[in-house]
C-alpha cells in the first residue's frame, strides 16, 4: 500500500527552482496495476525515484505499507529498497561480466541472504521467467527481451510489495516488449503491486489505471478507456 | 554482506579490467620487489662484513700501547707511554687464566733480497702462536719454530707473493735470503689468504718476535693478540688482563685494549643504517605504487557509476559500497605485495646462489614493513575513490552520469 501525500519535489538548478513534482496525491493499493504516463519534463522519473526510494521529497509525506520513508537515512532507504521494491529499467542495468544467475542472484547477496538459500530462489526466479536454460550466459550472450526478463527475475527474487517498471519495453522490439509486458502482468495478478512508467499508449493502455503528468502535477487519474478516448477498443 | 562475499564481488570486479589492473598491481610489486631486494643486499653486505670480522676469531683481545684518550693537559715532559713488551705478553698468558693463547706481533717494513732481486716488505714478527691465534695456515714447509720468544733465530715464513717475486719457480725452502743487513733461512711458504683486515698477508714476511724487533731495533711490540677461551668471557678477561699490565706498568693505564667485538659492532650500525636507507629509498617507489592504485580506482568508479546507481537500487547501503570499493583496491595493492615479495625473494635466492660469499636474505623487519605499506597504501589511497563510490547520488548514478 502507497499513500502520497501533498508530495512535492523541488530541484535546484543554478538559481532556478525546478518545480519537478508539487504537491502530489496518489493512493495505490496492493496489487493495483498502474500506469503513469505524460510528456517529457513532466515528473514521471522524478515520481518513480521517489516512489522506488531512490530520492527523497522535497516536503510531503511517503507512506509505504503504513511507514513514514520519505524522510529515512539513506541506509535504511536502502533496505526499504532491498525488501519492498524491485526495479525494471530501460536499459537492463545487468551486470556485464556476471551470469544470469549471479544477477538474479546479486539483491540477495547485498541483503545477506546465506548461500544454501540463494541457490534454489534464483533457480525459481528464472524458472518463472523461463530462462532457466541461460542461467550461466552473461548478458552479452542474451537477446534484449532474455536480459529484460533476467532482469524481472532479478527485481522479484527478493520478493518484494511494489515492482517498479521505467519503460520496460522502451529498449525493445514489439514481440520481445508484449512478452515482457505479458509476464509482468502475469505477476501482477498473483498478487505484485505493478507501476509502470512509459510514453507508449499501447503499453500504458492495458493497466488498470492511468496517471497522467503534466507540469509535475496529476491532471488525470482514470481507468485507461477515460483517458484515452479515442483509443480503440482491445488495442491490448 | 558478508566479507567473503564482498572479496568475491570486488575481485570479479578486477577481472573485469585485467590489463588496468594488472599494471597497478605490477606497480605495487616492483615496490615491494625493490624494498626486499635492496634490504637483502643490505644486509648481505653486513654479513659479509661482520663475518670477515667473526672469521678472525670472535674472541680475540687486541692490546695497543698508549692511550687512545684525550687528556686534559698537554704533558709537559715524556708523553712516551711504556713500552709493551714480550714479558707483558708472557705476564698476561702466565697470570690469567680465561687467555688461551698470546701472539705478541712486531711490525716493521724492510728490504727482502735473495740472490740479485729485492722487494720492499712488510716484515711481521711473531710466535707460533700466531697461526691459531690469526686463523693462518702454512702450504709449505714450517711455520716459526716453537722456541724461547727472546730468542731470536735467523728464520723466517714467506707470503705467496714473496715467493714468487724472489724466487720464481726454484724451491725456497731452506733458502737463504737478506732481510735489511741480516740473514735469515726460509722455513716455510704460507697459504693464501689475501687481504685481512687492511693487511695483504700473501706480501709479507714473517720472523720470530724478538728478531722482529732486533731488525728495526724496537723496544715495543706492535701489538699483543690475546684470545680468550670462550666468547662470554671476553670481558672480564679484558677487565684482568687491563689489571695485570696496570702493575706491570707501575700503576698507569697506558695501554689500549680493544675487542674484535667493539669493531665488529661499530661495521654491524654502520652497515644497518645503511639498509635501512636502501630500504627507506625502495620504500619511495611503493608510495607512488599507492598513488596508482587509487588513480585506477578513481577511474573505475567514474566507469562503473550506473552499476554502484544499481547496487543502490538493489538495497546497497552506502557502507556497502564503501566496502566493496575498499576491498577491490586493498586486493590490489595486497596481491601486488604478495607477488613483489615472490619476485623479492626469488631474486634474493637468485643473488645468494650466484654469489655464494654474499648471503643476500632481506631482513624480516623489512619484509614487514614492505607488506604494511603496500597493504596500507591500497587502503589510504583506496578510501578517497570508495568514499567517492559510497556517496554518489542513485538516480544520477544509475542515469549513468
Amino acid at each position: 500500500m502507497i499513500e502520497l501525500r501533498r508530495l512535492t519535489r523541488h530541484y535546484q538548478v543554478g538559481d532556478q527552482t525546478v518545480r519537478a513534482l508539487q504537491e502530489v496525491d496518489l493512493t495505490i493499493p496492493d496489487g493495483d496495476y498502474l500506469a503513469i504516463m505524460g510528456p517529457s519534463g513532466s515528473g514521471k522519473s522524478t515520481l518513480l525515484h521517489l516512489l522506488g526510494c531512490l530520492d527523497r521529497p522535497t516536503s510531503g509525506s511517503y507512506r509505504l505499507d503504513g511507514r513514514e520513508v520519505g524522510s529515512l537515512p539513506e541506509a535504511d532507504l536502502a533496505q526499504v529498497r532491498g525488501r519492498k521494491i524491485g526495479f525494471v529499467f530501460q536499459f537492463f542495468h545487468l551486470v556485464p561480466r556476471l551470469t544470469a544467475a549471479g544477477n538474479v542472484e546479486l539483491p540477495m547477496v547485498l541483503a545477506g541472504i546465506r548461500p544454501a538459500e540463494r541457490r534454489p530462489r534464483v533457480a525459481a526466479a528464472l524458472e518463472a521467467v523461463g530462462l532457466s536454460d541461460r542461467a550461466d550466459h552473461r548478458p552479452d550472450q542474451l537477446s534484449g527481451g532474455q536480459r529484460q526478463r533476467v532482469a524481472i527475475a532479478r527485481a522479484t527474487v527478493m520478493s518484494p510489495s511494489i515492482l517498479l517498471a521505467d519503460e520496460p519495453t522502451g529498449n525493445l522490439d514489439r514481440a520481445s516488449g508484449h512478452e515482457i509486458i505479458d509476464l509482468i502482468e502475469a505477476m501482477n495478478r498473483s498478487g505484485l503491486t505493478l507501476v509502470v512508467v512509459t510514453h507508449d499508449p499501447e503499453v500504458g493502455g492495458r493497466a488498470r489505471r492511468v496517471v497522467q503528468l503534466v507540469d509535475g502535477r496529476v491532471v488525470k487519474d482514470a481507468p485507461p478507456d477515460a483517458t484515452r478516448p479515442g483509443a480503440p477498443a482491445g488495442a491490448a | 554482506m558478508t566479507g567473503f562475499e564482498i572479496l568475491r564481488f570486488a575481485w570479479g570486479a578486477l577481472r573485469g579490467h585485467r590489463l588496468r589492473a594488472g599494471l597497478t598491481l605490477l606497480g605495487v610489486s616492483i615496490g615491494v620487489a625493490a624494498v626486499v631486494l635492496l634490504t637483502a643486499l643490505g644486509e648481505g653486505a653486513r654479513l659479509y662484513v661482520t663475518g670477515e670480522f667473526a672469521a678472525l676469531g670472535s674472541n680475540l683481545l687486541i692490546v695497543l700501547p698508549g692511550k687512545v684518550e684525550t687528556s686534559g693537559s698537554a704533558p709537559i715532559v715524556g708523553g712516551t707511554p711504556r713500552d709493551l713488551t714480550l714479558l707483558d705478553a708472557q705476564a698476561v698468558l702466565r697470570r690469567c687464566r680465561q687467555v688461551r693463547r698470546v701472539a705478541p706481533i712486531s711490525l716493521g717494513s724492510a728490504r727482502v733480497g735473495y740472490g740479485d732481486r729485492r722487494r720492499e716488505v712488510t716484515i711481521l714478527g711473531g710466535t707460533p702462536d700466531l697461526l691459531p691465534v690469526r686463523h693462518l695456515e702454512v702450504e709449505v714447509g714450517r711455520f716459526l719454530p716453537d722456541i724461547d720468544p727472546d730468542r731470536a733465530a735467523p728464520v723466517a715464513v714467506i707470503g705467496r707473493t714473496v715467493q714468487r717475486e724472489l724466487f720464481g719457480a726454484e724451491n725456497p725452502l731452506g733458502k737463504p735470503i737478506r732481510i735489511g743487513d741480516r740473514r735469515f733461512r726460509v722455513s716455510g711458504v704460507m697459504g693464501g689468504k689475501g687481504t685481512s683486515l687492511g693487511m695483504n698477508m700473501d706480501d709479507i714476511v714473517i720472523v720470530p718476535v724478538a728478531s722482529g724487533l732486533r731488525l728495526f731495533n724496537q723496544t715495543s711490540l706492535f701489538r699483543i693478540l690475546i684470545e680468550v677461551g670462550a666468547h662470554e668471557q671476553i670481558e672480564s678477561a679484558r677487565q684482568e688482563v687491563l689489571a695485570i699490565l696496570k702493575l706491570r706498568h707501575e700503576g698507569e693505564e697506558d695501554v689500549t685494549i680493544l675487542t674484535q667485538d667493539s669493531v665488529l659492532s661499530a661495521f654491524n650500525r654502520i652497515l644497518s643504517a645503511l639498509t635501512l636507507a636502501i630500504g627507506g629509498i625502495a620504500a619511495i617507489s611503493l608510495s607512488v605504487a599507492g598513488i596508482g592504485i587509487m588513480n585506477v580506482m578513481l577511474v573505475s568508479v567514474s566507469e562503473r557509476t550506473s552499476e554502484i546507481g544499481l547496487l543502490k537500487a538493489l538495497g546497497a547501503a552506502p557502507g556497502a559500497i564503501l566496502r566493496v570499493f575498499l576491498v577491490e583496491a586493498l586486493l590490489l595493492s595486497a596481491s601486488g605485495g604478495l607477488l613483489g615479495l615472490l619476485v623479492g625473494y626469488g631474486g634474493a635466492g637468485a643473488l645468494a646462489h650466484i654469489f655464494p660469499a654474499l648471503p643476500a636474505w632481506p631482513p624480516n623487519w623489512a619484509v614487514a614493513a614492505a607488506i604494511l605499506l603496500s597493504t596500507g597504501s591500497g587502503i589510504i589511497f583506496g578510501v578517497l575513490p570508495a568514499r567517492r563510490a559510497a556517496r554518489l547520488d542513485p538516480v544520477t548514478a544509475l542515469a549513468g552520469r
